[in-house]
């Protein structure tokens, strides 16, 4: 037998060769109450890595101490197919109490704090903070030559302000990564 | 009443004990009969526990791989979970590969291991080894218990989280001191869980509606099962017997399925998959409607994946929720025990119009011209032993018995799935996702010891076996008549085929240049050694083995270059299967993308 069996597309099919291309990876938030007990970051820390899932930011911190939970607000990205498996991936975890997906959710707020290091003198000092003003950002700390900017927000908002921020003297910064809680009064 | 008295009376009532104490008594009021175990510095207080217990019975194998496997045979032929206990360090580390295969293949263990004590966790203390840093990935989930406490909680909640849900298995990580020290014990009724875990056992009502109808409308159906449906209980398999039978339906099954739905039915179409039947290969690609119950879509059983059935609408039935639309987009997901909603599925088909079964006829006169092609068809010998053929006496002699069968990994094991039929769920145990050579002897010890009175047989490859071969002290010591029926080729089989077709025949240590004589060494372990050469002498060897009531090792020497066929070559979909008569070119079919594959 010595015919080439035709293949019904161009594309090399197999479970390794799975191509998303046609659609694009976008960013998204998970929220996930988890019970607070040693190791349970790097359940959810680990099941990214080993099922080759971004990570751009993780939070965590204990939320509700009587009930012994802590809130993970993770930043991922994915196609929605990849996001719906990593929605999945994290409802299964033992741990895990509930799973939120403040990004396609419409009740979603997502907030950020970061730290703003910019150096420099003369008009390009007065313009960081002229903008700083607009961002309503707080400055917590000056010198001669520095200033150290506190601005929360939406991501994009920090975007946004570091990239105003990094020709006028922006040395440093430190961002907490996202933060997530839904509108209105359900919890 | 004396003080001494009253503090007796006080602790008896709310019996306090060691946690030593509570980990036997845990396991005693979980139903345990049995576990499998190997003693170590860091399990010793369980193990001075244990010597007191009669109600359970302790298994010592030869490796703690042994003991994992030997659990999960034992879990896969009764239901019921399996029970390991092994030291810190090594012991827990040998443990591992048996851990795997339970989570990859749904199996419920709880595997107990020792831990140094509290204080010395950090310290690098001798057989210190982060015992939940290394299982966290390969376990449902896992503990390490610092207060005794906590003990009686986390006891009861790993048995149920390891057996409800999609099984798996749960490690409990117990330092030393902890062992030694006491605290009140509470039974599985009184104990509250940490977790608020609840898996979803019913299926939605409206896609249970949507998916009948679909079934109903369909005019090529295919029933595609799984482990899930074993796993959902024996209620399940008669479920999807009834379902299939109301439905006129075909049926396939996955490796781990085999089983669940009887062989001997003339719905069955045999496993599907890279070595499965052409018919179910087939039928797969061509159907309308695939309903896909308690499978995950394995790449073992897709092949490639933009061609995998094309033409058809696709209803998934998992407990798991992330198994739905992970490889395969479906058109309707329904979350819930597999027996559950086949049962849901069986009252929504009955309250419905019922489909006029000529409408399958054309379906079905297709599959019937599949079937004649004899996917499974090779050529026999006089003169050699060929590993088909070996297989199918090995059936047909033990045909009216009560049979278990374990099977290691490679081609021996394909052979098996091909050559051996199953009518009833819980026989049939297998390395399915993980693929771990080495599984089957110590599973068969398992097997045996939950079903002493019946037939338990391995079916092995000579390379496989080798892995734990030192399970074979463990059935003798215990009197476990198992039978390890080696299909002997020399050779590391399906690597050896693999790299004839597609590796240029350039057979990179694939042979064994250095077996032992497997007769010698199953009477040296203290059990029998059988051998068959010829295919003449076949039947009477295999007779006098079943007829052994000890511990057999069966060197059944078979031609040396057979290739397991039919076959899906990598990267190819379910219609361009290869069979026995097209496989001498079977290279060049394959192109780089596919060379690339496992």
């Amino acid at each position: 037998m010595n015919q080439t069996i035709p293949a019904s597309t161009d594309q090399p099919g197999s479970a390794y060769f799975m191509d998303h291309a046609e659609e694009a990876a976008h960013r998204a938030t998970f929220a996930v109450v988890v019970d607070n007990e040693p190791g349970v970051l790097h359940r959810v820390v680990g099941l990214f890595a080993a099922r080759g899932y971004n990570i751009e930011s993780l939070t965590v911190a204990e939320t509700d101490r009587r009930a012994h939970t802590s809130r993970i607000t993770i930043v991922t990205s994915g196609t929605n197919e990849i996001l719906d498996q990593i929605r999945a991936q994290l409802g299964k975890m033992v741990s895990a109490r509930e799973v939120h997906d403040v990004t396609r959710d419409p009740l979603g707020i997502e907030r950020e704090l970061a730290l703003v290091k910019v150096r420099g003198s003369g008009p390009e000092r007065v313009e960081a903070l002229r903008v700083s003003d607009i961002f309503r950002a707080k400055v917590v700390d000056t010198t001669h030559e520095s200033f150290v900017f506190e601005v929360t927000g939406a991501p994009t908002k920090i975007d946004k302000f570091i990239d105003l921020m990094r020709p006028l003297g922006l040395v440093e910064l430190s961002r907490t990564g996202v933060l997530s809680i839904n509108r209105g009064a359900a919890e | 009443m004396t003080m001494q008295q009253t503090e007796a009376a006080t602790e008896a009532a709310a019996e306090t004990m060691t946690g030593a104490e509570m980990v036997v008594r845990a396991l005693v009021d979980q139903g345990v009969t049995h576990l499998f175990g190997y003693p170590g510095g860091a399990v010793l207080p369980i193990y001075d526990a244990l010597f007191h217990e009669p109600r359970l019975q302790h298994i010592l194998v030869r490796h703690e791989q042994g003991a994992t496997h030997a659990a999960e045979g034992y879990a896969r032929s009764t239901g019921k979970p399996g029970v390991v206990l092994v030291t810190s360090g090594p012991g827990a580390t040998n443990a591992i590969t048996g851990i795997v295969d339970a989570l990859m293949d749904s199996i419920p263990l709880v595997v107990i291991t020792g831990q140094v004590p509290t204080h010395l966790i950090g310290s690098d203390a001798f057989q210190e080894a982060d015992t939940v840093g290394i299982t966290r990935s390969c376990t449902k989930h896992n503990y390490l218990v610092k207060r005794a406490e906590d003990l009686p909680r986390v006891l009861h909640e790993a048995f149920h989280i390891a057996t409800s849900g999609r099984p798996g298995p749960v490690v409990i990580d117990i330092p030393k001191d902890v062992q030694f020290s006491r605290a009140v014990y509470e039974g599985p009724e009184t104990v509250k869980p940490l977790h608020a875990y609840s898996p979803r056992i019913q299926g939605d009502a409206n896609r249970i509606r949507d998916a009948v109808e679909l079934i109903a409308a369909a005019k090529r159906p295919i029933f595609y099962s799984g482990g899930g449906v074993i796993n959902a209980g024996p209620e399940a398999s008669k479920r999807l017997r009834e379902f299939a039978a109301l439905t006129g339906a075909p049926v396939t099954s996955t490796l781990m399925g085999l089983g669940a739905f009887p062989s001997s039915d003339p719905a069955w179409l045999g496993m599907v998959g890279m070595h499965g039947a052409y018919e179910a290969n087939h039928a797969m690609h061509d159907c309308d409607v695939m309903v896909c119950i308690g499978a995950r879509f394995d790449d073992r059983v897709t092949g490639r994946l933009d061609a995998f059935s094309p033409g058809s609408k696709k209803i998934h039935i998992d407990i798991d929720p992330s198994s739905i639309n992970k490889n395969v987009r479906v058109e309707v997901g329904i979350v819930g025990d597999a027996g559950n909603i086949l049962g849901d599925m069986i009252t929504a088909w009955k309250g419905q119009a019922r489909r006029d079964a000529a409408v399958l006829a054309p379906w079905w006169k297709q599959i019937e011209h599949w079937r004649a092609r004899k996917g499974f068809a090779y050529r026999n010998s006089d003169s050699i032993i060929k590993p088909q053929y070996a297989i199918e006496r090995l059936y047909a002699l033990t045909r009216d018995r009560d049979v278990y069968i374990t099977t290691e990994v490679g081609q021996h094991q394909m052979w098996a799935a091909q050559f051996f039929h199953f009518d009833e769920p819980n026989r049939w145990m297998t390395s399915g996702g993980l693929g771990t050579m080495g599984y089957g002897l110590p599973a068969a010890v398992g097997v045996q010891l939950a079903h002493p009175s019946s037939l338990v047989i391995d079916i092995a490859g000579e390379a496989s076996v080798q892995m734990t071969m030192q399970e074979i002290s463990t059935a003798v010591q215990y009197e476990l008549p198992i039978k390890i029926f080696i299909l002997n080729n020399e050779w590391m089989g399906m690597v050896r085929q693999w790299q004839q077709l597609l590796h240029g025949e350039r057979y990179s240590h694939s042979y064994s240049e250095s077996l032992p004589d497997f007769v010698k060494l199953a009477e040296a372990y203290g059990g029998v050694g059988i051998r068959a050469d010829t295919p003449g002498e076949l039947d009477a060897k295999i007779l006098e083995m079943i007829n052994t009531p000890r511990p057999v090792i069966f060197d059944c020497r078979v031609e040396k270059a057979e290739n397991c066929l039919p076959m899906i070559p990598s990267g190819k979909a379910h219609n361009e299967m290869i069979l026995a008569e097209d496989a001498a070119d079977i290279g060049s079919v394959i192109d780089e993308a596919g060379r690339k594959l496992v």
